[in-house]
């Protein structure tokens, strides 16, 4: 079973004034354990299409399906326990909370879902050391680099046992070595413990790490490429 | 974690959260500062009448209150006697009560003729004290104590003989000469213009009204114990037959004054709270708006709305709590010098002074030391804050995360 299965999607923003229609039926499937980049030029619905996969956002028409489960029908209060219990998000930028530690970051999550502090300390140094952050891990965001920060992200989102992460242009504020870094420990969280990773990008070099790259233009899906690895 | 959050969140922006805090502390400082001198000073001015002349608590004939007639005059019956017997009584001082015309040479006016027991009158008001010329009375005495203002007014001065003449008990015809043996000094114009005591036994000649008093004055201990004390004589006393007034029965004008004046002020802190208030929103509102991108990545990743609310909520009250803090231990200080050392009106010229002794006013300003009033500005400004601190709630409510996070 796909662990996403978008059918006809459609979002049309402002549909009362000035129609902007950023998706145009798209239909996608996912398989757990994908490395997945979503490109196209600015404006083409990538941001738009990860939001509503993500359930942060609703299709206006057309459905999305998380491990068979249809999310646009959810209401506020479950759609946030959906997106805690199976999503994990990395943004472009700022994605911590500025009072907590690193590792407090990465515990926020497990505490919502009222894991035991036990549980919390084990995995949340787990995750920080799998994303080479080990000595690090009592600093808060603003003591950290833009790229430890979208390291310690990456852990965040891995925190909460997620079927997949989300990211929008996680590497778009890095530069070239904390970019190649941060995809080195994607691949290998990846490959090694099978996270279903979707991102969007603009970078060739993020692109070319991809195994599938799935190119929209105009909210529509106009290339799907599959990658031999 | 949540706590350690709201905790950290509250010292991320110290500037703003000791501005708040800051702003707050000057409510509950400014508030309890002005309602302190004015429950003192109002305090202070009931204390003087009631220390002065009236007591606690009087005993009358049922009805005496409206209608201050020497027909109402009764007897001290072994019943009424054994009142000393409550405690928090210290002693009880019989008077009797009523009006005279009071006239020297070609002058005359009215006043207000008390007879009175001098060494129980002396043990409750101190009246020995405001002696200003000549000697107290005995027990017996066929003189007069007259009030500075009365001995100006008829060109008394000690030895000189005033006539007063007056209706006594019954209809019957009062009339009497009186040397004047001492001039008394009053913090109230009006008591020092109309007052003449005489002994008791004097009096009652005077009236016609042989072993009949009017008012029975009850020295209890402290103003605390009152209602106890009267609670206590109605039991003893029973219905129909006396009528037992406790200061404030007594004086409803002045109490009633007070309680206007009172009013007012809070008008005064009505308007200081919403000035407060307006701020303290301000920082809300920066505060919420500053951190909405932060709000929109929680509800992200999955915290819900209400705890989020409920932990900004706090952090704000908390912030209010602090500043009440501060506010409260500020002042007391402030409160406490101006309880032992009282605004003097004296101080600010004549004319000031003379403005409140019109009104028979002390022109002295103290400052009550009340925990209540502490407690209650408190309370206000606490409940101001917390009540403004549920804008984030709605807020939250609303808040979009994908447009929260779009910067
Ligand atoms: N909240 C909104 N209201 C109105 N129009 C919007 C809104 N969000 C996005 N759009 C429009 O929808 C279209 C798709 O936007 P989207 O952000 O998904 O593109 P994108 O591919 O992520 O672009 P970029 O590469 O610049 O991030 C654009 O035309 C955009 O202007
Ligand atoms: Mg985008």
């Amino acid at each position: 079973m796909s662990i996403i299965t978008t059918k006809a999607v459609t979002k049309v923003y402002n549909p009362t004034t000035i129609p902007v229609e950023a998706l145009r039926g798209v239909d996608l499937t996912v398989e757990q354990g994908e490395f997945t980049a979503i490109v196209g030029p600015s404006g083409s619905g990538k941001t738009t299409l990860l939001n509503i996969i993500g359930g942060l956002d609703r299709p206006t028409d057309g459905y999305v399906e998380v491990n068979g489960k249809d999310i646009s029908k959810l209401n506020d209060n479950r759609l946030i326990d959906f997106r805690k219990d199976n999503i994990g998000f990395v943004f472009q930028a700022y994605n911590l909370i500025p009072v907590l530690t690193a590792k407090e970051n990465v515990e926020f999550v497990m505490l919502l879902q009222k894991r035991s502090k036990a549980e919390r300390d084990a995995r949340s140094e787990e995750l920080l050391t799998a994303v080479g952050l080990d000595d690090q891990m009592d600093r808060r965001p603003a003591q950290l680099s833009g790229g430890q920060q979208q390291r310690v992200a990456v852990a965040r989102a891995l925190a909460s046992k997620p079927s997949f992460v989300l990211a929008d242009e996680p590497t778009a504020n890095l530069d070239s070595k904390s970019t190649a870094n941060l995809l080195d420990i994607m691949a290998r969280l990846n490959k090694e413990e099978g996270v279903t990773f979707v991102f969007s990008t603009h970078d060739q070099r993020v692109i070319d790490r991809a195994r599938r790259v799935i190119t929209l233009v105009d909210g529509a899906i106009a290339s799907d490429e599959r990658k031999e690895s | 974690m949540l706590t350690k959050l709201a905790w950290r969140n509250i010292w991320r922006n110290r500037r703003r959260t000791f501005i708040t805090a800051g702003s707050v502390m000057f409510a509950v400082f400014f508030a309890v500062f002005l309602r302190s001198i004015q429950e003192g000073t109002w305090n202070n001015m009931l204390d003087n009448v009631v220390n002065f002349y009236y007591g606690y608590a009087q005993v009358h004939r049922e009805g005496y209150q409206d209608d201050q007639s020497i027909d109402k005059a009764f007897e001290i019956t072994d019943t009424l006697k054994e009142l000393a017997a409550i405690p928090s009584i210290k002693s009880i001082v019989p008077r009797l009560e009523s009006f005279a015309l009071a006239s020297h040479d070609e002058h005359t006016t009215g006043v207000m003729v008390v007879g009175t027991q001098p060494d129980e009158e002396d043990g409750m008001t101190q009246l020995s004290d405001r002696l200003v010329q000549g000697n107290y009375l005995d027990a017996d005495d066929k003189s007069a104590l007259v009030g500075l203002g009365l001995a100006n007014y008829l060109k008394l001065g000690l030895g000189d003989t005033i006539v007063l003449i007056s209706q006594g008990y019954h209809g019957v015809n009062a009339a009497g000469k009186y040397a004047i043996k001492g001039l008394l000094k009053f913090g109230s114009p009006e008591l020092n213009k109309r007052m003449v005591y005489l002994a008791l036994p004097e009096a009652q000649r005077l009236y016609g009204a042989e072993q009949l008093v009017t008012t029975l004055a009850l020295n209890i201990e402290n103003k605390e114990a009152t209602s106890k004390v009267v609670s206590a004589v109605n039991k003893m006393l029973g219905k129909g037959h006396y009528e037992v007034l406790d200061w404030q029965e007594m004086m409803p004008d002045l109490v009633q004054a007070k309680e206007l004046d009172t009013g007012g002020s809070y008008l005064v802190l009505f308007v200081l709270y919403i000035i407060i208030g307006f701020g303290i929103f301000g920082t809300i509102l920066m505060m919420t708006e500053e951190r909405s991108y932060e709000f929109g990545i929680l509800l992200a990743i999955g915290m819900k709305r209400l705890p989020l609310s409920i932990i900004v909520w706090l952090e704000i009250v908390f912030i209010g709590l602090i500043g009440t803090l501060a506010g409260m231990v500020l002042s007391f200080p402030l409160v406490y010098y101006f309880h032992i050392n009282p605004i003097d009106l004296a101080a600010m010229g004549e004319d000031v002074a003379k403005t409140y002794e019109k009104f028979g006013m002390e022109p002295v300003m103290p400052a009550a030391l009340d925990p209540s009033l502490f407690l209650t500005q408190a309370i206000i400004v606490l409940l101001i804050t917390t009540f403004l601190a549920i804008y984030p709630f709605y807020k939250i409510n609303k808040l979009d995360p994908i447009s929260a996070m779009r910067r």
